[in-house]
């Protein structure tokens, strides 16, 4: 039995707000678009900065890059906040039943030993790795312009935080509970020659200005050849050699790369796009960048494949820089 | 296999994020961290930060996408069943107006202050309570914008409000209180935001906008709200643990966080006065006078958190006494500015129904008949004369709280004697609204005097023309935007949804 329900039919007096209908005119926008474009403020400040004197409280001036308009960009993804955690809700119960299998199984007592310690020695510092990456994505959400830059940035940054956290709880899975994995990896990533080059850049991207320059460095440089590096190939490895289990306790990270580098790409094609000057901008900080990495991810590399880790990071190299050039960029 | 360790949530939540941090080596810790300092305080060691919500990354999404997914549910059946319609009255839909163009773009600003912090404490378990405060006032504006989405379609006056809050008059006095909170220092900002503002007087904000909308049937606004609150309740632990931490860390310390508390007490008391306008005038329900909400809400509460921080040799804020004397007064102080100048606001006003006088009455047993009434009946009569009062000058705005000079010397017992004051710097004269203010004004004149003071960036030239309506084009209001309530937009299209005659003109409503 089909029911009518009548209803009354009420006229809007308009579809948008103004500040969307300017950006998609009349159709409806979407909750995406409500929730990004125009939202920073972008004039009518009443006070410098007392920490920043010369700038405004938001000012296009903080990086070199020029957009005519800054919400050229938008996230293909679409994320505001309730799709983003949503999205990762769903990521982390998949996690979630992943460990759950692992510890009620006792997967991880199958791998043999001296993989754990090589997974030990070669993901378990990388947590402070991952926490630098979510200080240098804070770094963006609060310098840089544009709601729809700046909120990705936001929410790349907790995934980094997450990602730390990830690799925490695969280094008290490794042991017990016990914290000597952890105490170990912080001692590595203090002292040991294999992980200080990455431990300088890092420092070195902490003190970059531009946050435009901190964004290429951090998510389009460094998460473009470690990510690959260590969540691809090097698990791709500890898989082969009988580490199923750890390769699923970093699942997150094989999902979030390919996710992530959707609207990385996509800044760096609007960007590239918009000048030769912000292309050559562009591509001369991925080379300075590349070079950098390359050259301080060389001991990881060595450590995780030992005589073949030139050979990937190369491979990972290439991949990144065919991937940048698609965009348009001109490395 | 060994036996594994049992862990508790704190132990865990410990492991997982403690010790992520590390002193630089490689780069001088100055340019890694470089507005640690200069405000003066002195941190000894950020270990000894309390994670206030030891809320590991996934259980914050798991949480977050739980409540969302309740909350944009009720958003959308909202929005299907025109829930709009069962709102007390148009009239109410005036205080979300306020919303959306004085408060929503405010959650804005915090998420870009504490992504600030975020970077810059050094401290990981600060750093992570910051960010997670972050995303949640980005939450805050997203969910705000989508609930007033459909009001949007069918009321005036919030078609544009992230261009308004940019520009207009009324909206600087919230603008420039959140400015001033970020154009500061980190640990300013975090005084100013997550102590004076969200944990002593968040309430003052959050009740009367949100058990407003409760008794005005407004089901949408109250759902975002309820759900907001679980988030403020961390924010709230977040700011009372900060001051403690600040103060624990260094005797040094106390002095300047009280100097801070002092003046964003003033500052975020000063915003509040249109909170209390939009409490006792626009509610068509009101559910508690502003006054009742101060004595609850600061008087109580607050006496006892300056109690407890005592031992530290933090008193209550300065001119606190000013603010609670001021009680019997603000809200009609501040909504007779409103009315007077509403033809240039994004809002509309009217004279209280006689229902609503008698509850201002009976709620202000000391001030309103006495001062209030006379003044609202004689507006009353000039409205039925078709000459319905709007102020046409341009006010004169205190340099730092930016609400035009209404304020009275209550506190000595001289309601009627205007609380106005000039202060000189540099060869200028500035005027400020009250001592609290110029208080502030004395005590950073270099960065007061750069407001962008609404009236004189008009008669500068710097808001789009010489004219009355070349300024309201600027901003970006409609012709049915402002002005006065009855005969309006809202007023015709409530009545014409529910079937009712329009009586344009008549001040009378049940």
């Amino acid at each position: 039995m089909s029911v009518n329900i009548s209803k009354k039919a009420i006229e809007p007096i308009r579809t948008n707000f103004a500040y969307t209908e300017r950006r998609v005119g009349k159709r409806p926008a979407t909750r995406y678009q409500e929730a990004t474009y125009d939202v920073q403020p972008t004039c009518g400040f009443h006070y410098r900065p007392v920490y920043d004197p010369s700038r405004e409280l938001f000012d296009e001036s903080r990086t070199a890059i020029v957009m005519e308009d800054w919400y050229a960009f938008m996230d293909p993804r679409q994320f505001y906040y309730t799709p983003y955690v949503t999205t990762r809700a769903n990521q982390q119960e998949v996690m979630e039943k992943n460990l759950s299998m692992i510890e009620k199984q006792e997967l991880l007592s199958t791998v043999p030993e001296a993989l754990k310690q090589l997974v030990r020695d070669v993901v378990i510092p990388l947590r402070h790795v991952e926490y630098a990456a979510n200080m240098n994505n804070q770094h963006i959400a609060d310098q840089g312009y544009g709601a729809s830059i700046t909120g990705v940035a936001a929410f790349c940054g907790f995934d980094h935080i997450a990602m730390s956290q990830y690799i925490s709880k695969l280094a008290l899975a490794l042991d017990d509970n016990e914290d000597n994995g952890l105490i170990a990896a912080r001692e590595a990533w203090m002292d040991s020659p294999d992980w200080q080059p990455l431990r300088a850049l890092i420092e070195e991207v902490f003190v970059v200005d531009d946050w435009f320059e901190t964004l290429v460095a951090q998510d389009i440089v460094l998460d473009g050849l470690l990510h690959p590096l260590i969540f691809g190939h090097f698990m791709k490895e500890v898989t082969a050699k009988g580490g199923i289990p750890i390769a699923m306790m970093t699942a997150f990270m094989n999902d979030w790369y390919p996710e992530t580098i959707r609207w990385t790409n996509h800044l760096v094609k609007v960007t590239a796009k918009e000048s030769d000057a912000n292309n050559a901008l562009l591509a001369e900080w991925t080379k300075k960048w590349v070079a950098k990495a390359e050259e301080a991810l060389k001991p990881v590399a060595e450590l995780a494949f030992g005589d073949a880790g030139a050979e990937h990071l190369d491979s990972v190299k290439k991949e990144l820089i065919g991937r940048l050039s698609k965009q348009g960029l001109k490395v | 296999m060994a036996v594994k360790k049992r862990l508790n949530m704190r132990k865990r939540y410990e492991l997982l994020t403690r010790g992520l941090a590390w002193e630089p080596s490689y780069q001088p810790r100055e340019k890694v961290f470089p507005y640690e300092d200069f405000e003066g305080i002195k941190i000894t060691d950020w270990d000894k930060w309390e994670d206030p919500f030891r809320l590991t990354a996934d259980s914050y999404w798991k949480y977050q996408a739980e409540k969302d997914k309740k909350l944009y549910a009720v958003m959308d059946s909202f929005a299907q069943n025109d829930g709009f319609l069962n709102v007390s009255d148009a009239s109410y839909i005036n205080a979300l107006k306020i919303f959306i163009q004085g408060v929503s773009p405010l959650e804005y600003q915090a998420h870009r202050g504490f992504a600030h912090l975020a970077r810059q404490f050094a401290g990981e378990g600060a750093q992570i309570a910051c960010q997670m405060q972050s995303i949640d006032e980005l939450r805050h504006i997203q969910t705000q914008i989508h609930t007033i989405s459909n009001y949007n379609k069918y009321f005036t006056g919030m078609h544009d409000p992230f261009h308004m809050h940019d520009r207009v008059w009324y909206l600087s006095v919230p603008k420039s209180f959140m400015d001033d909170a970020r154009t500061a220092g980190p640990f300013e900002f975090i005084t100013s935001i997550s102590f004076s503002f969200e944990y002593l007087l968040t309430n003052l904000l959050f009740v009367p906008f949100m058990s407003g909308a409760a008794h005005n049937g407004d089901m949408s606004t109250v759902t975002f709200g309820f759900s907001a609150q679980s988030d403020e309740s961390r924010h709230m632990t977040l700011g009372l643990g900060i001051i403690k931490f600040l103060l624990e860390q260094h005797e040094d310390n106390v002095p300047i966080v009280q100097k801070w508390m002092d003046k964003h007490f003033w500052r975020s008391y000063r915003l509040l006065g249109i909170v209390s306008a939009m409490q006792d005038y626009m509610l068509t329900e009101s559910p508690l006078s502003w006054k009742e909400g101060w004595k609850i809400y600061f008087e109580d509460n607050a006496g006892a958190l300056f109690n407890d921080l005592s031992r530290y040799g933090i008193k209550m804020p300065k001119f606190h006494e000013v603010a609670t004397a001021e009680a019997d007064h603000l809200s009609h102080q501040v909504y007779s500015v409103f009315y007077a100048f509403s033809h240039a606001a994004g809002f509309q006003t009217t004279v209280p129904s006689a229902k609503k006088m008698d509850w201002l009455s009976e709620k202000y047993p000391d001030t309103f008949d006495k001062y209030y009434r006379p003044r609202w009946e004689m507006w009353a009569e000039m409205e039925k004369e078709g000459k319905r009062f709007f102020n046409g000058g341009l006010p004169l705005d205190c340099q730092v709280c930016q609400i035009p000079m209404v304020f009275t010397d209550v506190v000595n017992g001289n309601p009627m004697k205007p609380t106005h004051r000039v202060s000189e710097y540099k060869g200028d004269k500035y005027h400020t609204c009250s001592d609290g203010c110029r208080d502030i004004f004395e005590n950073e004149p270099e960065k007061y005097v750069q407001a962008l003071v609404p009236p004189q960036q008009i008669f500068q030239g710097n808001c789009g023309g010489e004219t009355i309506p070349d300024v309201l084009n600027w901003y970006h209001f409609a012709a049915d935007d402002g002005g006065e309530y009855h005969g309006s937009t809202d007023e015709k299209n409530w009545k014409k949804w529910h079937g009712e005659q329009s009586d344009s003109g008549s001040q009378e409503k049940a």
